[in-house]
């Protein structure tokens, strides 16, 4: 028995890791990544680096645009990708839209839900047998229960009763044609996890993850970022008649739709502070910042099931 | 008890509960989250929300591991949950698996990656047929360490004698399976999980207690990479080949992508990569674009070699002073994990580390009766059924028997008509 040498808690995550990306680039035809330019998906973009250099990855990276999306990460992620050499692909929700194959409730409805049909017209596109992911098993009990890989059927449906066994590291990615895999290398890291790589790896982020000042309301009880510039110049998220706008010291936990996830009041603007304040804070990430998921207390597996990551 | 992280990290340990919800499972993996302070406000207000709602008095703990909306509809646990914690020092990946017979395959499942099982019973019960049956696939699985924790003390009055003598019947029935007699760690702990007695805080209600409380046992049991065969065992994922790179210096990089299952290697080590036979020396080793001198249990790397071999996914690269001669035929046992049964007429697909082999069944030696653990002849083999299998292997596996490795000593079966995994092997 060997009791000299043990891998710290981040190092065997990220062997863990690498080796589910191994698996995915081993056993599939045409993966791809799905890449945000969020803080998940930057430590996946550093873990491929791990797996697979000096070659390049072995898949292209893919972003489904709502086209709400703060403009710092937009500008960040296309200067992440130019860095490392790889192609990025984006398709939109709003062309979408456009085909008529989204349709919004009303103008304001949030669009994270919609980036299944966009996502799932982009595997049709590109025929991915494979979108690795980065999502997380703390996020959420719909994501606690799913497999590292995840059989997806050409509707992109997720069936929690019904998932393949996965025991020991041995992973069955084999899927017929139309269907698809859904992998999620760092599915056993926590919010804690991401926050120390990211400052072991001294990874570089978005600026709205750090504290910054910004125009706030409070909506029944969460902090809402108010006139948000997009790219096209225009305003999203206007006061609503009698709200009181505040400058308020923030950050994001979260990056994902503008209409949809909610900063924290902060004055964490290093990585470490942040490390700092993920340690004592007293509110879970979704809990805190995810606007679409507190309408129902399963919200996360009925968009699971109907194809969304 | 603080979240911080210290300097000190003590790695990751992966662990997994045995019992149903009467023994007060979910209730005590709610305490040892509420108690390590990982439970944030939000999900406690949810939890006491619907507490009130269901009319409980008190916070029901055991609400923290409420599941799907489909299991919630049915009442029942269909399904392995994974839940993390982290003592400071330590992190912590529970698997969480329903403990009924119709489930073995999920605690198969469970235990398949736990180093350590905590196996409940209830003070008020003692060992029963559950017990037995999560002992055995708890052994069956090779998890090294055991905790039983003989749970409710508070309603037998925290009585020792109610604890040492469930202790007895256990290690007895333990001989009796040679649970006792291999090595195995085996602790006993008196807890009530409801009052947070011997989990986190020892508390005052059995002063005869002087053992370790539950996460004195977790935070010493040895992390989960450090437990392995001493032989270096290094299945190759994928081959790194960047030709078309412009830097002349890749030109000829070709790199083993893989994860050390096992042992450890160093720059200079002979190697023999297997099923071929051939023989070379590490050149170097990577992690990204890292240069490093040695590869340690659990770690991903990248190796290159001296000589040009033809190595590609499936192969596996071994020191040369421990290879093993491949195998086309394996004694395994077998839980079957579909519900379509196992045909000994069909062709299935095996797949050990990364590689697959068509393989044939030869025969059916027993199945055994998870509840009193008596061989039974069978013919084919239903959903959670447990035997010993002989396989014909279309094309030959590098293996070590699972007792040896669990990385090496397993595998799994697959239905290609379906791609479904449907069987999980454990070599002989």
């Amino acid at each position: 028995m060997n009791t000299t040498k043990t891998l710290s808690h981040l190092d065997w995550l990220e062997a863990e890791a690498i080796h589910i990306m191994r698996e995915v680039a081993g056993q599939c035809e045409r993966p791809v990544l799905l890449f945000s330019g969020g803080k998940d998906s930057l430590c996946m973009l550093r873990i491929a680096e791990k797996a697979f250099r000096p070659g390049r990855f072995p898949f292209p990276l893919l972003h489904i645009d709502t086209g709400h999306n703060y403009k710092e990460v937009i500008d960040f992620r296309d200067k992440r990708a130019a860095e490392l050499g790889e192609r990025l692909i984006v398709r939109s929700v709003e062309d979408s839209m456009a085909r008529g194959t989204v349709v919004l409730k009303n103008e304001n409805e949030p669009r994270n839900k919609h980036q299944s049909v966009t996502l799932l017209e982009a595997i049709t596109e590109f025929e991915f047998d494979a979108c690795i992911g980065g999502a997380r098993r703390d996020e959420e009990k719909a994501r606690a229960k799913e497999r590292i890989m995840s059989f997806r059927d050409e509707f992109g449906q997720w069936d929690p009763k019904n998932q393949r066994p996965e025991l020991w590291d041995l992973y069955n990615a084999r899927t017929h044609k139309g269907e698809n895999i859904r992998a999620f290398p760092i599915s056993n890291w926590t919010e804690m996890d991401v926050w120390q790589y990211i400052e072991r790896e001294n990874l570089e982020l978005p600026s709205i993850y750090f504290a910054h000042t910004r125009p706030i309301v409070m909506r029944s009880g969460a902090i809402v970022p108010i006139n948000v510039p997009l790219a096209n110049g225009e305003m999203l998220n206007q006061p609503k008649p009698g709200e009181e706008i505040i400058a308020m010291q923030v950050r994001f936990r979260t990056v994902g739709d503008i209409t949809c996830t909610a900063p924290v009041s902060s004055d964490a603007d290093t990585v470490s502070k942040i490390v700092l304040e993920t340690a004592t804070t007293t509110i879970t990430e979704r809990g805190a910042t995810r606007l679409d998921d507190q309408t129902s207390d399963a919200s996360m597996e009925q968009r699971k099931k109907e194809g969304y990551f | 008890m603080n979240n911080l992280m210290q300097p000190q990290d003590n790695g990751l340990l992966r662990f997994m509960t045995c019992g149903s919800v009467d023994d007060g499972k979910s209730t005590l993996i709610g305490r040892l989250l509420f108690d390590t302070k990982t439970i944030l406000e939000d999900t406690l207000t949810n939890i006491t929300r619907t507490s009130n709602k269901r009319g409980m008095d008190a916070v029901d703990l055991s609400l923290l591991t409420d599941g799907l909306q489909a299991e919630r509809e049915q009442g029942i646990t269909i399904d392995v949950a994974y839940r993390y914690f982290s003592t400071g020092t330590r992190k912590y990946i529970i698997a969480d698996a329903p403990g009924h017979e119709q489930y073995t395959r999920n605690m198969v499942t469970a235990a398949s990656t736990a180093n350590l099982a905590i196996i409940l019973i209830d003070a008020r019960k003692g060992v029963l047929t559950q017990t037995r049956r999560h002992s055995f696939l708890a052994h069956l699985v090779g998890i090294p360490h055991i905790v039983v924790a003989v749970n409710k003390m508070d309603l037998v009055n925290h009585d020792q004698a109610v604890f040492d003598k469930i202790r007895t019947d256990y290690l007895a029935f333990a001989a009796q399976i040679g649970l006792a007699n291999n090595g195995s760690d085996i602790r006993f702990i008196p807890m009530s999980a409801l009052n947070g007695d011997m989990l986190v805080d020892r508390n005052d209600a059995m002063p005869w207690y002087s053992g370790e409380t539950l996460l004195e046992i977790l935070e010493q049991v040895p992390a989960t990479c450090t437990e392995h065969n001493d032989s270096f065992r290094f299945p190759v994922q994928y081959v790194c080949r960047p030709q078309a790179s412009d830097d002349p210096e890749l030109h000829d990089f070709r790199g083993f992508m893989g994860r050390v299952e096992s042992g450890e290697i160093a720059v200079g080590d002979k190697v023999t990569v297997l099923p071929s036979g051939q023989g070379s020396t590490v050149k170097a080793i990577q992690l990204g674009n890292d240069k490093l001198q040695t590869a340690i249990s659990e770690q991903s790397v990248t190796l290159l070699l001296e000589d040009e071999i033809d190595i590609s996914r499936g192969d596996m690269i071994v020191r040369a002073s421990d290879a093993k001669e491949p195998v086309k035929q394996i004694e395994a046992m077998i839980c079957w994990l579909s519900e379509t049964p196992l045909s000994t007429a069909r062709t299935y697909t095996i797949r050990h580390t990364t590689r697959e082999s068509k393989a044939k069944v030869g025969s059916i030696a027993y199945k055994v009766d998870v509840n009193t653990l008596e061989h039974q002849a069978a013919q084919g083999l239903n959903m959670n059924d447990i035997a010993r299998i002989e396989f014909k292997l279309a094309k030959p596996l590098a293996v070590d028997s699972y007792a040896d490795n669990r990385a090496t000593g397993a595998f799994i079966v697959i239905d290609e008509s379906s791609n479904n995994t449907v069987g999980a092997g454990m070599i002989i």
